[in-house]
């Protein structure tokens, strides 16, 4: 492999500075480490401006929030959460970190492209952050953006919060395509000796894919963002059609608001996979270490996250159903959705099939990823009454919606993360995160979020509508369902502050914890072999990692220790049978 | 052990929730009981995957537990378990689709014997048109849009003289007749739902986009918009009357036709001037007439009454104050209300009715205008 060998081959310039080493850093692992905390500070906005809205809709009035400041909180975050938080925390985050150290590279293939990545990501932030502080706040037009409401009088934040929010996308945007250039490169490019593809962890096959999906996506949202900002700005009509609003007929003429939906989900579908591939990867790794066991089905899993990349592309009209396009989309796009269950099932089962006969350690990062596996179970089923047509019809824009994607794609990905960085924490600081501490995040932080959107669907299927600030005097919604929003507001409440508790451990860990050692975990695959933990720049000092099997090698018979790394040569333990032939 | 403990109280507390607790959809009052059957259908097969993986899990994480010295069993794969599962996998999704497929069928399919009606939304209100005794609407578009006009219809159209325009909030239906709802708006996306009816579908400026259903329970319904459509979205109410073939004939003979409202609209004084020029220009979309609460103040009363604003000074509400607050909202802001009214740029005959308009809706010895 031709990069394996020049990588060894070349000098490794060492950045000296204080500034060139965590500033202006080109080493992977520090960009990581830059976008991570951006993220969490990010989804630490989120949080709060989603408990301000939790205090309106469970007491209403109790903090002085008009419907113009709740639409704002809602349309902040939920962009933030989706995009800021879990897109930029999975991709720049895990990826940057974990793609180079487990394929055995020594950095990513473009260091300085990797680096504008990520001060491109910091500056979309703070163009985001800015539409706070302007005239008129920030947008409150709802995270989907539609028009023509996005920037017509009637929507807060229309005269600067839009403009803002559609900039800081499309920086984001390319920032993400900078990344994302990297992380597939490397990963097609600059992989050590013998790490052939099927030998890759499904990590780095979740997050490969997902990038992929990435920059196919993204271009959506990016000719939208610039078309609507167009038409804000001066005055075109790419997605404005002849309108009387507030008493008088607007210039616009001739656009067309369903075209930017199609649009906007061409990009939206893809992104929930963004977001769930490289979950799907990260916990894959976290069920196989902690039960000992080798990932069952290590093929049909990559084919699985391969064959929901591919058909991610062809089910985005399933937001659609009632937004009065052709009725007879709904036919396919209710096939094509309903399709896509397979395969994640299939995940499902093997993740399950691992347990079996396995040796389980509960370990904190395990628990999370145990918890991920309800949590998603949950999402992943509500997602066939709202995927299949004509079940969508009543449910659809009702609290059944905002519980299901909650649990699919918030609380489920977010339980990765958590045990994600249980997981690596060690690799990152050389010290352990505190145990204690965890099981008592993880506890509140698992049942907090069950008790907050289980009971969420049976509002939705009572007809609650999401999205209203007020719920005022309808005949349809009984006291209990009041009632039943205070609960959930008291509970959110709660598992909010509880992430303080997290907090706290990531900052007091990495001063006070107990030192780690190099693979505390006694894990098999490469990044946790490296010569120093947290690895030194460049990764593995003169010579990279010779690769012989793949990363599950646990239980294997006849071995003194229960797993055997994957630069253990053919000699010292048999390489099983899928893995021969590469 | 307590890992495994809790999953299976998940399990069991979930299902529990399912049949115990006291939200669930509410009555159905249309033909679309099928879609209630097929949510069920769909509550079934998802239960019985939800519970049996759940335990699995549940069982896997009691039994293998982690033990001194202890090894797992080394099984990359199983090809034949995996495509069993695969294979069990797509009969429940057959099981879900095949239903399911079947009732959307019906669902864009519209019977030939419905009547029709238009909903016409804007923000944040609904409006109704029947067409009349042709069966036909009249067409309609935004560049005919003014005051005596408020849902655009062409003039020169005589398939739209007849189009019955009903007037207030209230629209009425005839039990057991099915109908398709044909759905437009005047600004942003809106979605006609009524809960109890089960369907629902966005209105789209620009395009006109429908449904259909037979209301078969008598009642009142509130109509809801479920699409986000602005700051007075959670406001944006109607109510829906299904009724029997008499009351409905005796409210239908109360309802003008399009032809009336125009003849009545160059007559009056300076009030009826500015009730029309209210209800066209979309004013009690958000100030409500009747006392009840609404996203801006309501005019019941206003006339002569003392508003505290936000800024924590007092104003008393005269023709100059209302006309101010009608040219330059953002000038006064009472408390209480958020600033979000657009400033209406109406000439000062316009604002002189309004203002009648609003003067005639206090009983009070308020002071007199100034015309």
């Amino acid at each position: 492999m031709a990069y394996a060998e020049d990588a060894e081959h070349d000098d490794l310039h060492q950045p000296r500075s204080f500034y060139a080493k965590y500033i202006w850093s080109q080493d992977h692992k520090v960009i990581a480490i830059q976008y991570s905390l951006t993220a969490i500070a990010m989804g630490l906005v989120a949080l709060v401006l989603s408990a301000m809205m939790r205090m309106q809709i469970g007491f209403p009035g109790s903090i002085d929030m008009d419907s113009t400041a709740y639409y704002q909180a809602m349309t902040m975050h939920g962009m933030i959460m989706v995009i800021y938080l879990l897109t930029a925390l999975f991709l720049g985050g895990f990826g940057n970190y974990l793609i180079p150290l487990m394929v055995g590279a020594r950095d990513m293939v473009f260091p300085f492209v990797n680096m504008l990545s990520y001060w491109f990501y910091l500056l979309s932030v703070i163009v985001l952050l800015c539409s706070f502080f302007v005239p008129g706040g920030p947008t409150g037009a709802g995270w989907t953006l539609y028009p023509p409401q996005a920037i017509t009088s009637g929507t807060p934040g229309t005269e600067w919060g839009i403009i803002l929010m559609l900039v800081s996308l499309i920086i984001f945007i390319i920032a993400a395509t900078m990344g994302g250039l990297n992380y597939v490169t490397t990963v097609l490019q600059a992989r050590t000796h013998g790490m052939t593809l099927f030998r890759m962890p499904l990590t780095v096959w979740g997050i490969f894919v997902a990038t992929i999906l990435a920059l196919l996506a993204f271009p959506a949202l990016f000719v939208s963002g610039i078309m609507m900002l167009l038409d804000k700005t001066i005055g075109t009509s790419f997605f404005m059609p002849d309108m009387f609003s507030f008493g008088s007929q607007l210039e616009y003429q001739g656009g067309s608001p369903i075209l930017f939906q199609h649009l906007f989900w061409f990009f939206g579908h893809p992104e929930v996979y963004i977001v769930a591939l490289p979950a799907f990867g990260l916990v894959s790794d976290l069920i196989s270490v902690h039960a000992r066991k080798c990932i069952f089905g290590y093929r049909m899993m990559v084919w699985a996250i391969v064959a929901i990349g591919v058909l991610s592309f062809v089910v985005w009209a399933h937001h659609m159903y009632v937004s009065g396009m052709n009725p007879y989309f709904g036919f396919f796009f209710a096939v094509t959705t309903l399709v896509i269950a397979v395969p994640t099932a299939l995940k499902v089962y093997n993740w399950t099939l691992t347990l079996w006969h396995g040796n389980i350690h509960l370990s904190v990062p395990m628990l999370f990823a145990l918890a991920f596996i309800v949590t998603f179970l949950v999402g992943g089923l509500t997602g066939l009454f709202l995927g299949n047509v004509v079940v969508d019809i009543p449910l659809s824009d009702t609290y059944f919606v905002v519980a299901h994607f909650h649990m699919v794609m918030g609380v489920a990905p977010i339980l990765v993360v958590f045990g994600a960085i249980y997981h690596w924490y060690p690799k990152i600081t050389g010290r352990m995160l505190n145990d204690s501490i965890g099981k008592l995040h993880f506890w509140i932080t698992f049942l907090g979020t069950y008790l907050i959107y289980f009971p969420m669907h049976y509002i939705g299927l009572q007809g609650m509508p999401r999205r209203y600030y007020l719920f005022e005097d309808y005949q349809f919604i009984p006291d209990s369902a009041h009632s039943l929003n205070a609960f959930i507001t008291v509970v959110a409440i709660l598992v909010g502050i509880a992430q303080l508790l997290f907090l706290f451990n990531l900052f007091y860990s990495a001063f006070r914890g107990k030192p780690s050692g190099g693979n505390p975990w006694r894990a098999a695959s490469l990044e946790w072999l490296t010569p120093d933990t947290p690895p030194k720049h460049g990764n593995w000092g003169p010579s990279l990692p010779v690769v012989h099997r793949w990363a599950y090698d646990y239980g294997v018979p006849g071995q003194a220790e229960d797993f055997v790394p994957q630069t253990a040569s053919a000699e010292l333990a048999p390489v099983h049978e899928g893995d021969k032939n590469e | 052990m307590a890992f495994a403990v809790i999953l299976v109280a998940i399990v069991v507390a979930s299902v529990l929730f399912h049949f115990l607790s006291p939200w669930q959809a509410t009555p159905l009052a249309s033909n679309w009981g099928s879609i209630d059957t097929t949510i069920t259908i769909t509550f079934v097969i998802t239960a019985i995957f939800f519970v049996l993986i759940v335990l699995f899990v549940a069982y896997s994480v009691y039994k293998f537990r982690a033990r001194p010295g202890g090894r797992s069993k080394y099984e990359p794969e199983n090809k034949k378990l995996e495509w069993w599962l695969i294979g069990i996998t797509t009969v429940g999704i057959c099981g879900l689709l095949a239903p399911g497929l079947v009732v959307y069928n019906d669902f864009v399919n519209v019977p030939a014997e419905a009547d029709e009606f238009e909903a016409v939304g804007e923000q944040w209100r609904w409006s109704y048109r029947l067409p009349g005794a042709d069966k036909q609407f009249g067409k309609s578009s935004v560049a005919n849009m003014n005051v005596d006009n408020s849902l655009g219809l062409d003039l020169r159209d005589p398939a739209g003289q007849d189009d019955v325009m009903v007037s207030g909030h209230q629209l009425h239906l005839l039990l057991d007749q099915p109908v398709k709802a044909l759905l437009r708006s005047k600004d942003v996306l809106h979605d006609f739902y009524v809960p109890e009816f089960r369907a629902k579908m966005d209105l789209i400026p620009g395009q006109i986009t429908y449904f259909w259903f037979t209301p078969t329970v008598m009642g009142t319904f509130d109509i809801l918009c479920a699409e986000y459509c602005g700051i007075g979205h959670y406001n944006m109410r109607g109510q829906v009357v299904v009724e029997d073939r008499e009351s409905y004939q005796q409210w239908l003979s109360e309802q003008p036709t399009f032809a009336q409202t125009l003849t009545g609209g160059t007559v009056g004084g300076l009030i009826a001037q500015g009730e029309k020029l209210a209800a066209s220009r979309g004013c009690l979309a958000c100030h409500s007439i009747d006392g009840s609460s609404s996203l801006g103040p309501g005019w019941l009363d206003l006339f002569g009454r003392e508003e505290s604003l936000h800024d924590g000074t007092q104003a008393i509400a005269d023709a100059d104050y209302l006309k101010e607050s009608i040219t330059d909202p953002a000038a006064k802001i009472v408390a209480g209300y958020p600033a979000v009214m657009a400033a209406y740029p109406f000439s000062p005959e316009q604002l002189d009715s309004l203002v009648a308009y609003i003067q005639s809706l206090s009983s009070g010895d308020a002071p007199t205008v100034k015309e």
